[in-house]
């Protein structure tokens, strides 16, 4: 019982880690990006959409296109909406919490209209599709508790949780990573010492939209098992909250988004609750996040604060 | 030593609008010496020092360096003609360390796959030959083998050479790592020239003056062999001076050409070799340091000796209407920046404040005002109206003191990012002490009035008392700001460095209203900066350094020298006996 | 921020791009509007057009179809106006809470607990006590939930400067959990729904659901507009959100104004959501605001917090809403979401708009320096004595924009 559910919780985190990894890059440069959820929900349509033209074309009988094809896609559609922040927050200086609402107001709806669109077709074709997300280096059928928790997932598990580490190791020990952080915390600094910061913010905000879709496509395809289901503002919303949560630290949201997952998960493992005392268990993910944020809030030192220039445009002519 | 020219100016003109910033200045600079630039607030310096750094560019003339004729756009231009400048305000990021701030937007060395797997070839080569040759037996030791030469096979060699086309992608992508020792390299730099810093230690763990040594080892470190200085000295403690004086001599020793702007005369002829002086935009002369002194380097930079002719009244009737004692605050870090402050400011009398910028003017005033929190010690204000009975003002919001029936004005230093409101036109910000008047509801009409009468008497120019005042220049948003602090019949007001940026009309504009003021009988406390206005216009002088009161000396008997040196935290028995002895400082040697 | 300079500019002139952007000076009010007005004009037939590609219409039939979607017979023109209506009443909420750089995203989580909390009301007291009674205590009530769910994450912000922008936001899924297990509790099997209520509900002024919302959002149209213009309180909540420096120079308690303003936002909102529940719904769900809680944060900033400048913005999302829907029932496409998409997009293409008002693009061309160099206020300090102090006093009116 305790196996499955720690088993389903990390499973689960990986949607909330794709999403605060990525949204961690994009703030590390200075973006408060809020239009995470519409990235997420249109990355997942789009994934799911050329997921259902591949299961078209090749049934299940090419197993590297169904996946391969859908990620990129997904990353692709994750840059494009990360290509249109930018542009309208660094070249147009819109403000960034309107522009990144508007985002999701448009993303949301039309990752809703794209996905009914298809629906008029056989879409539910492309659940066929799921069994690869879910066995590739799946290791399910051991009796070793530790495979059975932590190595019986889909390929973009390990992904996320690579990926996650990776990019705090990119962000902490490489050149990019220091000149990323300059950005985010002193963009005058940064561009006083010949550092590119336009280049800089589109480039990780590109990225991290890219990352936050692939989290859309891994619950949709692995998590609802090929499902669609319009649950994923919900889960972009609260990946915002997990950067809080972490401390703008990638390896910190690892822990993070378990925790994160295994909270949303809770109600439904624990034994004799009612449907509505479910609900109730429920609000814990959104609790712990306002507890997380008052408590970083009061006692947060320096090194746990955002980056200083989070949400503030630049522009050089304002020297 | 021969001696050779870095850095030649020839006719440097640049123009602001209509004022001439810089006029046909020709400056010369040599290897291995320290040139200071003197000159007096507005006479161009760091407009002329902008320029061979980048920042502005000419309108007229030359600039040669090693004898060559450049063109200097930019910062990144200025660098690669080996020139950096440290401005005022530090470009640093808070939160990395000072190394981190060092090497950031550091180029790195270009990657050639071709030289690398050459590299890589022969290095395996070398090595493979050193295993051939190796014999164990001859090592011995329990960490041998770790030492021990190791075999590179053929296919390992291969791999890594085509692995290099990958490995330039990823440095064009700029993933070099981040190497674990990068603040001994620093380390290394900040050894050769002797400054003392902890490298791993967070810029905002730092006080100013190792924030200043940071961005002097930054620019050393991207190699820089002409460092332009502005003003170094200004938010340094004595101490701290005389040690990023010998780090600049230290410079020198190593060939690197200095040029320190500032103007304060003692440290001139403290550090530098020689002096250009700067007077309205002009270069007055380029003299030796050993050739010359004090009084002649005055003369040449103020020209005429200036009477400034503010009218200074004697007080009469002055009664003690605030008095502070023993006033403590501590900073966010818990660091004293106001010590044990105790002094009383009269009616009718204003009480001048010197001292070195940043050295608890700001925080005084405020914790007045009721803005800054303070840790112990009294502030009572006796109430003229009611037959001076003392009321007690610590630890009281604005609000409060308001409600007391104390009229305490104060225009602070921050003008538009705390005395008024930019966005908001002048209506609205007369509107910012007078709106509580009245039920729910605003009352405009009398602040428009008072907005009329402010922009007629003081001759502010605005299109329209609806402007917004951050349109309006330096001069007329301290004439509004002024203007309503004095409109609110004041019996206490305190005034921050109220013609800083102003031009000479509009700061006796302020100076007569400030003696109005005193005439009225109001007790004036101005904080500034121009050690001559002070003395002309305040009839005691209270002298802070660090926080603490170093004296208060009579305005109309006051000379410059005794001032500065108080303002260094020197006692004035000291001041004496060094007056005595060696007369090193002459009577306007210290400027501010 | 952004204090874009003209001035120095022209001096680096050699490294400028081909063209480089100025911030207008002085746009006129007027011209000001006229470019927003034209540019919603645009988003409409942009987004007609758009309709007219993917639905296969002329754009003709589009425009026609959306407008008698909108105002085609007497029922629909109410519907119009009572949706409008609330949507406005929404975006009012938040206005004095931006206007006080306040970011509350959380206007859907307050309206949707008030309207839980109204329908709490009629669930438990509902035919125990007179409609009267039981419509005045669930106004209280809506109050009373909507200004908590907006005066929590105010007092951590005065206190701690506690992130409002997420808090707002994880309000607002715990206000959805509430609502889901109230359901779950009232209706533990079936539906899943909870049926209209018949206690407590508005009464109907002339005939329907709508005059009561419209004849409400004037009242609070007129009242924030007052409120914000010219009373005391509306001009604290400016100087605070311009300057807490200054709102604390002149003694004003930042705490208390933050907290005071965001309780008048969430009894706004309280409004909202009583007259969703008590007026219209009759009942209540986790579509009870539909988003329009988001969507009101975009009209609000959007129509530049001026009250009838929302009231405009509000007309034309409810007119792309209820217009793109009418357009897919008559060519027989049944997609909810096309409406959100068309919004969102009318959105972004307003948000470019404001670009071009605030700012000019300039070719590069050797401009005549017609605006005197004054340095903003960093370049003033850095320049402290580059010669400012002579330029200072001459009128610099138009040339320099400090913010």
């Amino acid at each position: 019982m305790i196996a499955a559910f720690l088993k389903s919780a990390i499973r689960l985190s990986a949607t909330f880690l794709f999403g605060s990894t990525g949204e961690i890059i994009i703030e590390k440069g200075g973006h408060l990006n809020l239009g995470i959820p519409g990235v997420m929900s249109v990355g997942a349509a789009c994934g799911c959409i050329a997921e259902f033209y591949m299961v078209r074309a090749f049934g299940t009988s090419a197993p590297f296109m169904l996946l391969a094809i859908p990620i990129l896609v997904t990353l692709l559609t994750g840059a494009l909406m990360g290509l249109l922040f930018s542009f309208l927050t660094v070249t147009l200086r819109a403000n960034q919490n309107v522009v990144g609402l508007a985002m999701t107001t448009f993303g949301v709806g039309l990752a809703g209209y794209l996905i009914t669109k298809m629906q008029s077709q056989n879409f539910i074709i492309i659940t066929r599709a799921s069994k690869f997300y879910l066995n590739l280096f799946n290791l399910a059928g051991n009796d070793n508790w530790f495979v059975k928790i932590f190595l019986s997932h889909g390929i973009l598990v390990y992904i996320a949780i690579i990926l996650a580490i990776v990019v705090q190791i990119i962000l902490s020990k490489t050149r990019v990573g220091l000149n990323l952080r300059a950005v985010g915390e002193n963009p005058a600094t940064a561009d006083a010492a010949g550092i590119n910061v336009t280049k800089y913010r589109y480039v990780s905000t590109c990225v991290g939209c890219a990352i936050s879709a692939l989290g859309g496509l891994f619950c949709i395809m692995d998590y609802m098992g090929g499902n669609w289901e319009y649950i994923l503002e919900g889960y972009g919303w609260l990946s915002i909250a997990l950067v809080i949560f972490t401390m703008w630290r990638p390896a910190l949201a690892i822990p993070g988004s378990f925790i994160f997952g295994g909270l949303y998960i809770l109600s439904s493992y624990i034994d004799g609750v009612t449907f509505a005392q479910m609900e109730i268990i429920n609000i814990l993910p959104y609790a712990v996040a306002i507890v997380v944020l008052i408590i970083t809030s009061i006692f947060g030192k320096k090194n746990v604060q955002p980056p200083a220039a989070l949400g503030l445009s630049y522009f050089r002519e304002e020297r | 030593m021969e001696k050779t020219v870095a850095i030649e100016l020839k006719g440097i003109t640049k123009v602001f609008g209509d004022v001439i910033a810089n006029k046909n200045v020709d400056l010369e600079l040599y290897r291995g010496e320290i040139l200071s630039v003197l000159g007096e607030n507005g006479s161009g310096k760091t407009t002329l020092m902008n320029m061979i750094a980048g920042i502005y560019f000419p309108d007229e003339g030359q600039i040669f360096v090693d004898g060559k004729e450049v063109v200097i756009k930019s910062p990144k231009d200025a660098f690669a003609h080996k020139i950096g400048m440290i401005h005022q305000h530090f470009k640093l990021v808070d939160v990395f360390t000072a190394a981190d701030n060092i090497i950031l937007g550091e180029k790195c060395p270009k990657f050639d796959v071709k030289q690398e797997a050459e590299r890589i070839r022969a290095e395996h080569e070398a090595e493979n030959k050193a295993f051939e040759e190796y014999k164990p037996e001859e090592h011995t030791g329990v960490l041998s083998y770790m030492k021990a030469p190791k075999f590179h096979k053929p296919s390992e060699t291969k791999r890594k050479i085509a692995a290099l086309p990958f490995v330039k992608l990823g440095r064009a992508m700029k993933f070099n790592w981040l190497a674990r020792h990068r603040a001994d390299e620093v380390q290394k730099i900040a050894n050769k020239f002797g400054f003392q810093i902890d490298l791993k230690k967070k810029i905002y763990d730092m006080s100013v003056s190792e924030k200043q040594t940071v961005e002097i080892i930054k620019v050393l470190y991207r190699g820089a062999d002409i460092l332009i200085l502005d003003e170094p000295t200004a938010v340094l403690t004595p101490q701290e001076i005389d040690k990023l004086f010998e780090v600049l001599r230290n410079m020198k020793a190593h060939g690197k050409s200095i040029i320190i702007i500032t103007h304060k005369l003692n440290e001139v002829m403290e550090i530098s070799d020689r002096v250009a002086v700067l007077r309205k935009g002009e270069h007055i002369a380029t003299v030796n340091t050993s050739e010359t002194n004090e009084q002649e380097l005055t003369e040449m930079m103020v020209g005429k000796k200036v009477s400034l002719n503010i009218d200074r009244t004697e007080p009469h009737d002055a009664k003690d209407r605030l008095v502070v004692s023993g006033l403590t605050a501590l900073n966010e870090e818990g660091v004293k920046v106001l010590d044990d402050v105790s002094f009383e400011a009269r009616s009718g009398e204003i009480l001048g404040i010197a001292g070195i910028a940043g050295s608890g003017q700001r925080q005084l005033l405020e914790a007045i005002a009721g803005l800054y929190k303070v840790k112990s010690g009294e502030i009572t204000y006796n109430d003229p109206n009611n037959e001076d009975k003392p009321v007690d003002l610590r630890s009281k919001t604005p609000l409060q003191i308001r409600n007391l029936g104390v009229r305490l004005s104060f225009v602070p230093e921050d003008r538009l990012g705390m005395g008024l409101v930019g966005n908001m036109d002048l209506v609205d910000n007369m509107m910012l002490r007078s709106y509580r008047k009245g039920f729910m509801f605003l009352d405009r009409k009398s602040p428009k009035k008072l907005a009329e009468t402010i922009v007629e008497e003081l001759e502010v120019v605005t299109p329209s008392t609806h402007t917004a005042v951050r349109k309006l220049s330096g001069g007329n948003v301290q004439k509004v700001l002024v203007g309503r602090e004095i409109s609110s019949a004041p019996t206490v007001l305190m005034a921050a460095y109220p013609v800083r940026g102003l031009d000479i009309n509009s700061s006796y504009t302020i100076y007569n209203l400030l003696n109005e003021q005193k005439e009225k009988g109001v007790a004036v406390i101005f904080v500034g900066e121009d050690l001559d206005v002070l003395i002309e216009l305040c009839d005691r002088i209270m002298v802070i350094c660090a926080g603490k009161v170093t004296g208060v000396v009579d305005g109309r008997t006051a000379n410059k020298n005794d001032i500065g040196l108080l303002m260094m935290g020197k006692s004035s028995e000291e001041n004496e006996a060094a007056d005595n002895e060696t007369q090193a400082i002459k009577e306007d040697g210290i400027d501010e | 921020m952004s204090n874009m300079k003209n001035s120095a500019r022209t001096l680096k002139e050699a490294k400028e791009p081909l063209f480089h952007l100025v911030k207008r000076q002085q746009i006129s009010t007027g011209k000001a509007w006229a470019i927003r007005i034209g540019t919603i004009i645009f988003s409409i037939l942009f987004i007609s057009v758009l309709t007219s590609i993917v639905f296969r219409e002329s754009p003709f039939e589009v425009i026609k179809y959306m407008f008698e979607g909108a105002f085609g017979t007497n029922l629909r023109v109410n519907v119009f106006f009572r949706d409008m209506s609330i949507l406005l009443i929404i975006a009012l909420a938040v206005t004095p809470a931006f206007k006080m750089k306040f970011w509350n995203i959380g206007a859907e989580g307050q309206v949707l607990i008030s309207a839980y909390l109204t329908i709490v009301c009629m669930y438990y007291l509902g035919g125990k006590v007179s409609n009267g009674a039981l419509i005045v205590i669930s106004l209280l009530a809506a109050l009373v939930g909507g200004m908590a769910w907006a005066v929590i994450p105010a007092i951590f912000k005065a206190l701690w400067n506690t992130n409002e922008t997420l808090f707002t936001l994880m309000m607002n899924y715990i206000a959805l959990q509430i609502v889901l297990f109230s359901i779950k509790v009232w209706m533990p099997a079936g539906s899943g729904q909870l049926a209209p209520l018949p206690y407590g509900n508005l009464p109907h002024i002339g005939g329907g659901d709508y005059v009561t919302s419209i004849i409400v959002a004037i009242i609070i149209t007129l009242f924030l507009f007052v409120y914000m213009r010219f009373s005391k309180h509306g001009y604290e909540v400016a100087v605070v959100g311009e300057s807490q420096n200054t709102a604390r120079y002149i003694g004003i308690n930042v705490p208390k104004i933050i907290v005071r303003t965001l309780a008048l936002s969430g009894a706004i909102c309280g409004v909202a959501g009583f007259l969703i529940a008590a007026g219209i719904d009759h009942t209540v769900s986790i579509d009870t605001v539909g988003g329009r809680g988001f969507t009101a944060v975009l009209v609000s900033w959007l129509g530049q917090f001026n009250p009838l400048a929302m009231t405009v913005m509000s007309f034309v999302v409810i007119l792309l809403t209820i217009g793109t829907t009418n357009v897919m029932v008559n060519s027989g496409v049944a997609n909810d979401f096309f409406a959100e998409v068309s919004t969102g997009v009318a959105f972004l293409i307003i948000i470019i708009c404001e670009f071009f008002i605030r700012y000019n693009i300039k070719f590069r061309k050797r401009v005549e320096n017609d605006h005197p160099a004054v340095p903003d206020n960093q370049q003033q300090a850095e320049l402290q004595e580059g010669g400012t102090a002579h330029i200072e006093d001459e009128n610099e009116i138009g040339s320099e924009e400090v913010e």
